[in-house]
C-alpha cells in the first residue's frame, strides 16, 4: 500500500425509521485494496449500511469521505457515484440483451462504441459467460444472471465494489463456482470490496477484515482470526459459530490462569481478570473432545467433565453433540467417531477441552 | 335484412373504389387522433414518471385524481373545451373552435390521463431497488429516469394503445368542438353518426368498417412489437 489514506471513510452514519435508529455507525474506514465483509443476521443493517455508503438514501445523516474528499462537498454526489459499483441480492438486470446489460454502466459514462465492445467482451470472458452475449437477460438462470450482474459492475472498473449478499439466492454448486471466480477476479484486479453476507464461511474465505453487525451497529471489526477466535461480545461469539457460551465468576487467578466457577463447576481458562469478576467463556465446538472414560484424555486438556448426551444432530460431515455436564456444552464429532464411540442420546461420556481453547470475555455491566 | 345486406355491398364498393370523401375523412381521423395521442404520450409519460418516482405530500390525491381522469366522459371534455374556445370565452381570441386543432386539443385532454395513469402504474410496478441499481452504476438522474422508462416500455406501449383507442373511437368531444364540417373537420365517428341519422346506411357501414380496421391494425402492430420483445 502506497499511502495510508483510506479509500472510503464514514463518520456518524445514522439512519432512522419511525424514530428508531436502523443504522448507527460512528466510524468506518475502508483501506485501499482490502476486502471487508459485513456479516450479521437478516435485518442487521448490512444493506442499509451499503446503500448509505453509496449515498443512495436521502435520509442518512453523517459524512462520507472518498479518498479524503467529502462527498457532497469536495466531491459531487454524481461524481462519487461514478467511482463505485454495487451488486444487489437480486440480479436486477435490465430487460434487454446480456451485452446491453454489461454495457449499461459504460453508456452512463458516455464511453465510445468501440471501447464499450472491448470492455464488455473482456468482462463477459472473465465471468465465463461470453456465449450468453446476445441472449435476452430474462432467459438466464439465477447463476447466469448474477454473473451478468457482477460483470456489469466490474465493467465500470469501480474503485470500490459493494456486494449485497449476491450469492444468497443461488444453489450451493452454483454459488461455489461463482465465489471461486469472484475471488480470483477481486484478487487479480485488487478491487477494494465491501461484501455483505449472512454466511460466515463466505466471509472467511474472501475477507481481509470482517465486521460483525447486529441491529444497525458494528459489534466488532477485525481480522477473520480475531473475530472467529476472540469475539468481542456474546452476539459476535454466537454468530461466528461458538456453540458454547457460559456465564461464570472468576474465583482464583494465578499467573494468567483463571479458575472460573460455572454453575458450581470449576473451569480453567487463560486470561487476566480479577477474582470476583463475572466473565463469559466461549468454547468452539471443534475444540471439545469426547472420550468414553477419562483415561485416554490428553494431559494438556485441563478441563475434564463427565456429562450426559442430550442430543445428537447430524450436520453432514460431522455431528453436533449437545452434552449436559451440569452446564451445557457442544462438541463437533466426525461421523466415524460417533460410530466408534457409539455416541447416542442418554449416554454418559467424558468431555475435555484445553484451557487455552477458551476465549474469556469480561461481562459488560448493563 | 335486405337493407343491411345492400348497405354492406355498397360499403365494400365504396372502399374498393377508394372513394375520395371516405379517404379524406379517414386521413383526417388518423391525423387528428395520432397527433392527440403523441401529445398525450409526451405529457402523460413525463408527468406520470415524475409522479411515480417522487414522494410528496398529497401524492395519493394526485394519483386518484389522474385515475378518475381516465374515465372522464368525452362529452364533458367537449363541453369545457367548447366553453373555453367559445367566441366570448377565455381563449375565444384564438378563433379555433370548429377546427381540427380544437379536436386535437379535446382528444389530447381525453387521452392524457389514460396514458398518465397507466404510466404511473407501470413505473410503480418496477422493483424499487432497480432505481438504486441504476444509480449505483453511475447514472445521472435523467439517465435513470430514461432507463426506467425503457424498462417499463411494454406497459407504456399498452398506454399508447389505450390512449389512441380511446380517442379514435370517441365522438362526443369531436362533434362538439369540431362541428363535423364537411371536408374540414369531419372525422370517422362524426361522419358515421351523421350518415346513420340521414339513413345512408351504406356509407355509415363503410366508415364503421374502416374504423374497426384502423383500430385493429394499429393494435396489431403494437402487439406485434410487444410480443417480439418477450423472452424467447
Amino acid at each position: 500500500m502506497k499511502n495510508n489514506m483510506p479509500i472510503l471513510e464514514a463518520r456518524n452514519l445514522r439512519v432512522e425509521r419511525a424514530g428508531v435508529a436502523i443504522l448507527d455507525v460512528p466510524e468506518l474506514t475502508i483501506k485501499e485494496g482490502e476486502v471487508l465483509s459485513l456479516i450479521g443476521p437478516n435485518g442487521a443493517g448490512k444493506t442499509t449500511l451499503l446503500v448509505s455508503l453509496c449515498h443512495l438514501f436521502k435520509n442518512v445523516s453523517g459524512n462520507i469521505f472518498f479518498r479524503g474528499r467529502e462527498v457532497g462537498k469536495d466531491l459531487s454526489v454524481s461524481e462519487y457515484r461514478k467511482r463505485y459499483a454495487m451488486v444487489f441480492q437480486e440480479p436486477l438486470l435490465f430487460n434487454t440483451t446480456v451485452f446491453e446489460n454489461v454495457a449499461a454502466g459504460l453508456k452512463f459514462r458516455r464511453m465510445g462504441k468501440g471501447e464499450i465492445e472491448e470492455v464488455v467482451k473482456e468482462n463477459l470472458e472473465q465471468f465465463g459467460i461470453r456465449h450468453l452475449k446476445d441472449r435476452s437477460a430474462r432467459t438466464l438462470s439465477g447463476g447466469e444472471a448474477q454473473r451478468v450482474a457482477l460483470a456489469r459492475a466490474f465493467a465500470v472498473k469501480p474503485d470500490v465494489l459493494l456486494l449485497d449478499e449476491p450469492f444468497s439466492s443461488l444453489d450451493p454448486p452454483t454459488r461455489e463456482s461463482l465465489i471461486d471466480d469472484l475471488e480470483r477476479i477481486i484478487r487479480e484486479s485488487r478491487t477494494t470490496t465491501l461484501f455483505a453476507t449472512h454466511d460466515r464461511t463466505e466471509a472467511l474465505r474472501l475477507s481481509d477484515r470482517i465486521a460483525v453487525m447486529n441491529e444497525g451497529k458494528i459489534h466488532q471489526l477485525g481480522s477473520p482470526e480475531e473475530v472467529m477466535n476472540h469475539p468481542a461480545d456474546e452476539f459476535v461469539a454466537s454468530f461466528v459459530g461458538i456453540e458454547t457460551i457460559l456465564d461464570g465468576t472468576v474465583v482464583r487467578e494465578s499467573r494468567g490462569t483463571l479458575t472460573v466457577s460455572v454453575s458450581g463447576y470449576e473451569i480453567e481458562a487463560i486470561g487476566e481478570v480479577h477474582p470476583g469478576e463475572r466473565v463469559i467463556l466461549c468454547i468452539r465446538p471443534e475444540n471439545v473432545t469426547i472420550a468414553k472414560n477419562s483415561k485416554g484424555m490428553a494431559t494438556s486438556a485441563r478441563n475434564v467433565f463427565q456429562g450426559k448426551i442430550e442430543k445428537v444432530t447430524p450436520l453432514g460431515l460431522f455431528q453436533k453433540i449437545s452434552i449436559d455436564c451440569g452446564f451445557p456444552i457442544v462438541a463437533y464429532v466426525t461421523n466415524d467417531s460417533v460410530k466408534s464411540l457409539s455416541l447416542e442420546e442418554g449416554k454418559i461420556i467424558n468431555v475435555s477441552f484445553k484451557a487455552t481453547a477458551i476465549h474469556v470475555m469480561k461481562k459488560r455491566r448493563a | 335484412m335486405e337493407l343491411i345486406l345492400e348497405g354492406i355491398k355498397k360499403a365494400f364498393t365504396l372502399l374498393f373504389m377508394l372513394d375520395r370523401e371516405v379517404l379524406d375523412i379517414t386521413f383526417l381521423s388518423l391525423k387528428v387522433s395520432g397527433i392527440a395521442t403523441m401529445i398525450s404520450v409526451f405529457i402523460g409519460v413525463s408527468t406520470g414518471a415524475t409522479i411515480a418516482l417522487n414522494e410528496f405530500p398529497g401524492k395519493r390525491v394526485v394519483v386518484s385524481f389522474v385515475n378518475t381522469g381516465m374515465g372522464v366522459p368525452p362529452v364533458v371534455v367537449g363541453l369545457f373545451v367548447t366553453i373555453f374556445l367559445w367566441r366570448n370565452g377565455p381563449l375565444g381570441f384564438l378563433g379555433i373552435l370548429y377546427t381540427p386543432l380544437a379536436i386535437i386539443i379535446a382528444q389530447a385532454i381525453i387521452a392524457t390521463p389514460i396514458v398518465m395513469g397507466i404510466t404511473i402504474a407501470a413505473m410503480q410496478q418496477l422493483p424499487k431497488k432497480l432505481r438504486l441499481q441504476i444509480l449505483a452504476l453511475g447514472a445521472s438522474r435523467l439517465q435513470m429516469v430514461w432507463m426506467l422508462i425503457k424498462e417499463a416500455r411494454m406497459s407504456l406501449l399498452a398506454a399508447v394503445m389505450a390512449g389512441f383507442g380511446g380517442v379514435i373511437s370517441e365522438i362526443g368531444a369531436s362533434i362538439m368542438v369540431g362541428g363535423n364540417i364537411k371536408g374540414y373537420s369531419r372525422v370517422l365517428t362524426t361522419a358515421t353518426v351523421m350518415e346513420t341519422s340521414k339513413g345512408n346506411f351504406d356509407v355509415a357501414i363503410a366508415l364503421s368498417i374502416i374504423l374497426l380496421l384502423l383500430a385493429y391494425s394499429i393494435n396489431l402492430i403494437l402487439t406485434h412489437i410487444q410480443q417480439k420483445e418477450r423472452p424467447r
